[in-house]
This record gives structure tokens, C-alpha cells and sequence, in this order.
């Protein structure tokens, strides 16, 4: 009921759809940077949709698996082998006792969510198995893993497995693989944005931005034209979510992720929109990025048009699994 | 009051617009505001972030939509209900807050320069001695405005404002749990290791997050906290 961490990779972590209930402690949401895809990942192989997973940062994870298993991944490009064998984004695999998984580096985008039957059993901790790698707890031991580690596994769900080898078919294809160089994200006003000139929005909507190295799970930094505000008031600090893009005096906008802080004092030019994140979980240093701005209703709209072709797919694999 | 989106899947509700001038007020209005909309449990309501002028609520907008209808919208109809499950104040209610108060929790701080870093440069700026920006510290009466930036970081509000002192042109990259810092007009503590920019004057010995327990944190917004001054040998045998 384990898995052996070969080599841990660049970064990897075990994490499920995110800590919630306790922000107004401070504690911020951590979980899968694209939970959507961790979803489908998830119910792919037979599990709750919620379970944990394992987030695969840049790639680099070897997996030893010490029983038989169903896996899958979702997230950006990444060549997965088992053996072998070539195992795609959003494609399903029966794993024997013995098997290796490897994750080769990321061609686009950065980070994949791998889903294996039954979930990674790590005790929860307020509430969630994800680790709060800021402030070292959840998951394993509160940090990524190491190379030598034990990966817990909790029992496989009752389900034949759907597949002998590496399914044929597959999640739809922008499910599984959402990675772009160049991508687009859909944004809505932020709260400050009045507080910025006409030339800076401008700027802000018309401009590429490139994506700084120093971009980590809380955040990416942009660099590009500088963005800057019309008053210089001190701002009272409020709450910041996953998905708001701030502005610090240096004028380079940073877009807030997952390990995001729960309350910041730097002003809100624009909040990118939920169906977006995941694209936005992808950037990696040296990619461009352009904003576009939507309504709340389309945003809203979006979301739940989503979440109905998700709840067909879920009828779909149930029907398949008979 | 005034709610504004957060992005599509929360927002925020403004009770004041201005904290400085007022604010045992508005921190006791903050307090209100969120404990009426943790009490309503608006259905597709996930969590509440109080802050200084402000609570934000997260949400589920298809949650929203579900229990609903939503006809109006999603960020219209859960703003409809946020209305309605704030009440203005009443007066038993503030006989109440005035009867009970906050609770009152002491912090044991060792100010050796040991642990407070920046105590030099603290007296420099306010122009006082060490010895002087000690006492005024803990003459201070404190509340907790919010917790947040890392799980269990204390805003306090009630800073003596002759001790403000702005924060380091660059931040320090590694901060040890338990500093006691003065960012600006704020005091607060650091619960864990972590960056930042505030000078440091002292450390206390206590775990302030612990996330094992429920709550995870030992202050709470809105308790009433007073610093005690402690020896290195007091902070040794209590930690």
C-alpha cells in the first residue's frame, strides 16, 4: 500500500482541493494550484474527486509502485513513461506491483497533478491533507518530498479497473493539458482599480507581461510596463484571494496563487477568473501573458458551464464502469 | 456598508472607510459584522476573513446558484443575503459587548537585544532610550484586528504612537517564531520563521499557532493583549 519516491523531483508535494474554514487564522488555501485538474485526475482513476494527489513541480518524480494501481495525470506538457511506455496527460494506466512512473521535465508549463488509485493517505490537518509548505505542515511531514520517501497509499476503491495497460481513450483534451507559452487569462476589475491611471490600464490590458523567475507557489511576478497608481495613500490591508493580480510600488504586478497570504496591503488592479487559475498555474519563468477583461455574470457563467460538462464526464466514466 | 467583488468567487464587505479615526469602533463593527454572517451560514459561503475595516466572505458561486436560483446573479443575490443577515447593531447587543468586553490575554516578552534586533534602531528613530521604548511597549493595551500574511500572525491595533517606526528598507529573509515586532503605527507577533520587514524588539516563548489544535491560534481578533516583560531565563523555562 506504498509507493517509493525514487527521486522526489524538483518539487513535489501532496495536495488535495485545499484548506478552507480557517482563513481567518492566516491560514491560506494551499491545495492544487489547478484543483480542477486534480479533479478530473481524480475521478479518471476512481476516486472522490477530493482526494489527495501529488503536485509535480518542473517534473523529475520517479515512482516505485509497491502494489497495483490506477494513475493518471492532468496539467501542463510533461513526458510521462512508465517503462517504456508513453502515458499522456488524461489518459488512464493499470500499474503492477513493481512498476515505475517517471515524470520527465516540463516542455510547457510547470507543474501536473498525478492522481493514484485510493489517494495519498496522509492524516489531515485542519481539515486537509494538502501541505502548507509556508508554514511547514499537512501533507508529509509539512514539506515536499524527498528522494527515499514512502508515499502512503490508502485502499483502492471497489472498481474493476477500466483499463488493462494505458487507456485509449481520454479526458478531453483542455482538461487534460492546459499549458500555453503565450497564454491568455480572463480577468475582473479589481477593487483599486480606479486608483489607476488611464495609461496604466492600458498598459495592463494592452501589453504582453513575461513571467520572473522568482515565482513560486504564492505567486507569479510580471515584469513589463510599469503600472503605477494615481494617489499614494497608504492602503488599510484586506483580504487577497488566488487569482487577484497586486500592484507593490515597484509598479511589477504580482498574480496571487494558492500559498497566497490571506490579507495583503498592496492595491487590487484586477482578480483573475476561477476557470483561468489553472492556465495561470502553468506559467513558468519566460513566458508572456496578455489580460482580457470579462464580466462577473460571464465569469460565473463559465464556471458553471464547466461544471456541467465535468458532471457529464462523471455520468460518463460511471456509465463505462457499469 | 458597502460589498464589492473579489474576483468571482468572493468579497468583500466594507463596514468603514476610514480605520485611524475610530478604531475600537470599527474593529467592534468588523467583529459584529463577521460574527452575524458566521452565525447566518449563508448556504455556498466556504470561509470569512475579518480584517481592519473590512470582512471578506469566500464563496461556492455555483453553491450560490444552486441553493438560489440566483435570477439576479450570483454576487447580487449573495450580497442580498449578506444585507439581510447583518443587522444594525442593537442595543442589547451593545450592552452585551459592553457587559462581557474581549478577554484579556498576556504575552510574556523577553526584550533582551538578543532577541530584539532592532531595539537600537527603534530608540533611534522615536529618539528615546532602549529602556524607555521597553516600558512604553508594555504600558501599550493591545487588540488583535486580524490575523494573517503567514497562519497566526497577529495585527495589533494600539500601538503607543510614539513608538511607530517604519518598517526596514529591506526586509529580513528569515524572522525566528515568536518576534515581537513594530511594523509602521502596528505591533505584532511572528508565530512562525518567516520573512519580513518589521523591527524586531523582543520574542516571546509561546506557540502562537499550533495547528494541531482548534482553534489553531492563541489570539483571536478582537482579545485584548498586554505585553509582560520576561527574563532570559523566564523565556527559557517557559518555552
Amino acid at each position: 500500500m506504498t509507493a517509493i519516491v525514487q527521486r522526489a523531483g524538483f518539487l513535489t508535494s501532496v495536495q488535495d482541493l485545499g484548506r478552507t474554514g480557517f482563513r481567518q487564522f492566516g491560514v491560506s488555501t494551499s491545495g492544487a494550484l489547478d484543483p480542477f485538474a486534480l479533479r478530473v485526475a481524480n475521478l479518471l482513476v476512481g476516486n472522490d474527486e477530493g482526494a489527495a494527489g501529488l503536485e509535480i513541480t518542473l517534473g523529475g518524480l520517479h515512482l516505485r509502485f509497491e502494489d497495483e494501481r490506477i494513475v493518471a495525470w492532468c496539467g501542463g506538457e510533461f513526458d510521462v513513461q512508465i517503462g517504456s511506455r508513453a502515458l499522456p496527460p488524461g489518459h488512464v494506466a493499470h500499474l503492477q506491483r513493481g512498476d515505475e512512473l517517471k515524470f520527465g521535465r516540463a516542455q510547457i508549463g510547470c507543474r501536473c497533478w498525478l492522481a493514484i488509485s485510493g489517494g495519498t493517505d496522509v492524516p489531515l490537518v485542519l481539515g486537509s491533507r494538502s501541505t502548507d509548505l509556508r508554514a511547514n505542515f499537512g501533507g508529509i511531514e509539512g514539506r515536499a518530498l524527498r528522494d527515499g520517501d514512502v508515499v502512503l497509499l490508502a485502499r483502492r476503491p471497489g472498481l474493476s479497473p477500466l483499463v488493462t495497460g494505458i487507456s485509449r481513450w481520454t479526458a478531453p483534451h483542455d482538461w487534460a493539458s492546459r499549458a500555453s507559452r503565450h497564454p491568455n487569462l480572463r480577468f475582473l476589475r479589481g477593487v483599486d482599480w480606479s486608483r489607476f491611471d488611464d495609461v496604466t490600464i492600458q498598459r495592463f490590458t494592452q501589453h504582453e507581461f513575461s513571467v520572473s523567475t522568482d515565482s513560486d507557489r504564492m505567486g507569479v511576478r510580471l515584469d513589463g510596463p510599469e503600472l503605477k497608481r494615481q494617489d499614494e495613500t497608504d492602503l488599510i490591508s484586506e483580504a487577497v484571494a488566488p487569482g487577484t493580480i497586486q500592484v507593490p510600488p515597484s509598479g511589477k504586478p504580482i498574480l496571487l496563487l494558492g500559498d497566497c497570504q490571506t490579507i495583503g496591503g498592496y492595491p487590487k488592479i484586477a482578480h483573475v477568473i476561477t476557470v483561468d487559475l489553472g492556465v495561470a498555474a502553468q506559467l513558468r519563468a519566460g513566458d508572456g501573458v496578455r489580460f482580457f477583461e470579462v464580466s462577473l455574470q460571464d465569469a460565473h457563467r463559465l464556471l458553471m458551464e464547466r461544471e456541467r460538462d465535468l458532471e457529464r464526464f462523471r455520468i460518463g466514466l460511471s456509465l463505462q464502469r457499469g | 456598508m458597502e460589498i464589492v467583488p473579489l474576483g468571482d468567487s468572493a468579497l468583500v464587505v466594507r463596514v468603514r472607510e476610514q480605520f485611524e479615526d475610530a478604531p475600537e469602533e470599527t474593529l467592534e463593527e468588523v467583529l459584529r459584522v463577521f460574527q452575524l454572517l458566521q452565525r447566518a451560514a449563508i448556504p455556498g459561503v466556504i470561509e470569512l476573513a475579518p480584517a481592519y475595516m473590512s470582512v471578506a466572505v469566500f464563496f461556492d458561486p455555483i453553491a450560490v446558484f444552486k441553493s438560489n436560483g440566483a435570477a439576479n446573479g450570483v454576487f447580487d443575490e449573495l450580497a442580498k443575503r449578506i444585507r439581510s443577515a447583518v443587522v444594525p447593531a442593537s442595543r442589547r447587543h451593545r450592552r452585551r459587548i459592553a457587559a462581557r468586553g474581549p478577554r484579556l490575554i498576556e504575552i510574556p516578552v523577553c526584550y533582551d537585544p538578543e532577541f530584539g534586533f532592532d531595539l537600537d534602531r527603534v530608540a533611534e528613530y522615536t529618539k528615546l532610550s532602549e529602556r524607555e521604548v521597553i516600558d512604553l511597549h508594555i504600558t501599550g493595551e493591545y487588540r488583535v484586528a486580524c490575523i494573517g500574511f503567514v497562519p497566526g500572525f497577529t495585527f495589533l491595533a494600539g500601538l503607543p504612537k510614539n513608538l511607530a517606526t517604519p518598517r526596514r528598507d529591506v526586509p529580513r529573509k528569515e524572522i525566528p517564531a515568536g518576534s515581537v515586532g513594530i511594523g509602521g503605527a502596528q505591533t505584532g507577533i511572528y508565530p512562525l520563521r518567516s520573512p519580513g520587514g518589521w523591527n524586531l524588539i523582543g520574542r516571546t516563548p509561546l506557540k502562537l499557532f499550533d495547528p494541531t489544535k482548534d482553534p489553531p491560534t492563541l489570539l483571536c481578533p478582537g482579545d485584548r493583549v498586554r505585553f509582560r516583560a520576561i527574563t532570559r531565563e523566564e523565556f527559557e523555562s517557559l518555552k
